[in-house]
């Protein structure tokens, strides 16, 4: 079963990939095996997809690096439930099809090591006998997500979601 | 009801009144890339199938790892060297400067215009009231294919510097109380809008980088400059690129410079900002100089002023590593260089140095640096216990002479 990795507020992108180890610096292929080297050198290596981040506030801020949460992408990762987020962070999440989801009370309620089930698409949350309802992102990142990512969209419909709707 | 600089900006450029909260597709005026993102960019472009739609509207920067440290960063640099002649796009190589100062002295950067950015720090063209923000590969991507991207249109943060700056004190220390007052994430998504009033009119082109660029560090989408003092004199202003005097603020919040004393980050959150005071005596291994913050003429003046006639303390490396080609020159021109070096200063190539700890300066465990940089999270210069503080390039300065952080005005009192 899927487990959460707990961390606190103000994860930063130095925290999730130092800068050194960025892939124009170590290659493609590697970059995200140093996922969290600094704060939990054992990340990378016990993280299996389908496992969710659990973070608390402003998750995500600094660098405007992508490549932060493309290695969490590469390793697996489809959603983070944190108490709030960074900007770019944020955006780049929804780009690269992590599903962002904002509560602070489950994050309260939620482990580190605590066994879960997520149906991202519902937003539903299964933690033993509690069963949680997140609230899904806006619709237009719905739409971008509903194709896999904002570059799917793109790729397919030659636009950005709404655009051309009304303005 | 009135509008905002950023709700400005973005109705300017979507052709019709936009308020905060409304998503905004727009055009935009340059996409900025820089050499640690651009395999990424290049990546997401062929994803998409797409090329950019207006060569000229892409610049690609050579800086966060300049001149290359390694064959893995040689090999992405020179990819772009030839992506950008093939596909007609302004590269700017090794040696000519960090992206943000660049396309400022390029004029990419322009009044009410709209700049994406792949980098954090492209708030800091709000200095010249420019709609700067950074964004990620696919976002830049989509930019450069389209010439769009979207944007939900910013709350907005007002911030009113009042007065003139306090003696010994600098658009850093100003910067710095900004984000200990708004906090790390008290302008998230938002627009931090900064009136200059009753004298700080006054602050230079650079000093208003300066303030810009740290808006990001609360959060901040952008930090718009309100125009005045001396961009009036280097931009022409069109008459819209102005708030409303009934413009609508989510909160203000007024900071009076000549009240201002020294300030310091202090590890690892740069919300965590002290009075040098309270850190005085703090021994130092390394004091950088430079970066999108502070690596100007004015800055390398500030320090050259406190080094002239005085040595680095023995055991700390002091490197200084001007913004760019142009502040380069200039420093080299009118003898700053000489002064840093008597002082047992060293230059690097123009760039952002160490500041993200890939080269040019990393840190070893335990070691301690004063940087006037932007950023003092665990491990971004090096080692992950290693301390950065960050300054003004006064406090800087005063602190290599004196091996410890402290004060300029401190090392005269240690003088007499």
């Amino acid at each position: 079963m899927p487990r959460v990795w707990k961390f606190g507020d103000a994860i930063n992108t130095d925290d999730i990939l130092p800068g050194k180890y960025a892939p124009f610096m170590v290659g493609e292929d590697r970059f995200h095996t140093y996922a969290f080297a600094h704060l939990r050198p054992e990340f990378a290596s016990g993280f299996r997809p389908g496992d969710i981040l659990v973070c608390g506030r402003n998750t995500g801020l600094g660098s405007s690096r992508e490549y932060a949460p493309e290695a969490l992408r590469k390793l697996g990762l489809r959603a983070i439930i944190a108490k709030s987020y960074a900007r770019i962070f944020y955006r780049n999440l929804v780009n690269l099809g992590i599903v962002p989801f904002e509560a602070p009370e489950v994050v309260d309620a939620l482990e580190d090591g605590d066994e879960v089930e997520l149906d991202l698409e519902r937003g539903v949350l299964r933690h033993g006998p509690d069963t949680f309802q997140l609230t899904p992102p806006p619709d237009f990142l719905l739409e971008a997500l509903k194709e896999g990512s904002i570059l799917d969209y793109y790729r397919k419909y030659g636009r950005f979601p709404g655009e051309g709707r009304g303005g | 009801m009135g509008l905002t600089l950023a709700e400005k900006i973005l109705s300017q450029r979507a052709g019709r009144e936009v308020r905060a909260g409304e998503l905004v597709v727009v055009e935009v005026d340059q996409v900025m890339v820089v050499d640690s993102i651009a395999g990424s960019f290049f990546k997401r472009l062929e994803q998409l199938g797409a090329t950019p739609r207006f060569p000229e509207k892409v610049a690609i920067v050579i800086d966060h790892v300049a001149p290359a440290a390694n064959v893995e960063v040689a090999k992405a640099q020179k990819e772009i060297r030839e992506w950008g002649n093939r596909h007609g796009c302004r590269v700017f190589d090794v040696g000519r400067g960090i992206c943000h100062q660049v396309l400022v002295e390029e004029g990419l950067a322009r009044p009410g215009g709209i700049v994406l950015g792949s980098d954090s720090h492209s708030t800091t063209y709000g200095g010249i009231a420019c709609f700067g923000t950074g964004m990620g590969a696919t976002d830049i991507a989509l930019a450069a294919a389209s010439g769009r991207t979207w944007l939900r249109v910013p709350e907005t943060v007002k911030v009113t510097f009042k007065g003139r700056l306090a003696p010994g004190t600098t658009a850093k220390d100003a910067a710095l109380e900004m984000v200990r007052v708004l906090t790390a994430d008290g302008a998230t998504y938002m627009s931090v809008e900064i009136h200059l009033v009753d004298g700080a009119e006054s602050l230079t082109r650079s000093q208003r980088l300066t303030l810009a660029n740290l808006t990001v560090e609360a959060g901040a989408k952008c930090g718009l400059v309100v125009p005045s003092g001396e961009i009036l004199e280097l931009y022409e202003i069109p008459d819209w690129l102005y708030p409303d005097p009934d413009a609508t603020y989510a909160k203000e919040v007024e900071i009076d410079l000549a009240a201002l004393t020294p300030r310091i980050s202090v590890p690892f959150y740069v919300d965590n900002v002290e009075e040098v005071a309270r850190v005085k005596g703090k021994r130092v291994d390394q004091v950088f100089v430079g970066t999108c913050t502070n690596g100007r003429l004015d800055d390398l003046h500030e320090v050259a002023a406190i080094l002239k006639g005085r040595k680095v303390a023995p055991g700390v490396r002091m490197l200084v590593i001007p913004a760019s080609s142009q502040v380069l020159e200039a420093a080299a021109a009118d003898g700053t260089l000489l002064t840093l070096l008597q002082a047992g200063a060293t230059i690097g190539t123009p760039g952002c140095g160490p500041c993200m700890g890939r080269h040019q300066g990393v840190l070893a465990p335990g070691e301690v640096c004063v940087s006037t940089s932007n950023r003092n999270f665990r491990g971004r210069m090096g080692a992950a216990d290693a301390e950065i503080y960050l300054a003004s390039p006064r406090v800087a300065a005063a602190s290599a002479v004196a091996g410890y952080i402290t004060t300029p005005e401190e090392l005269e009192v240690g003088r007499a």
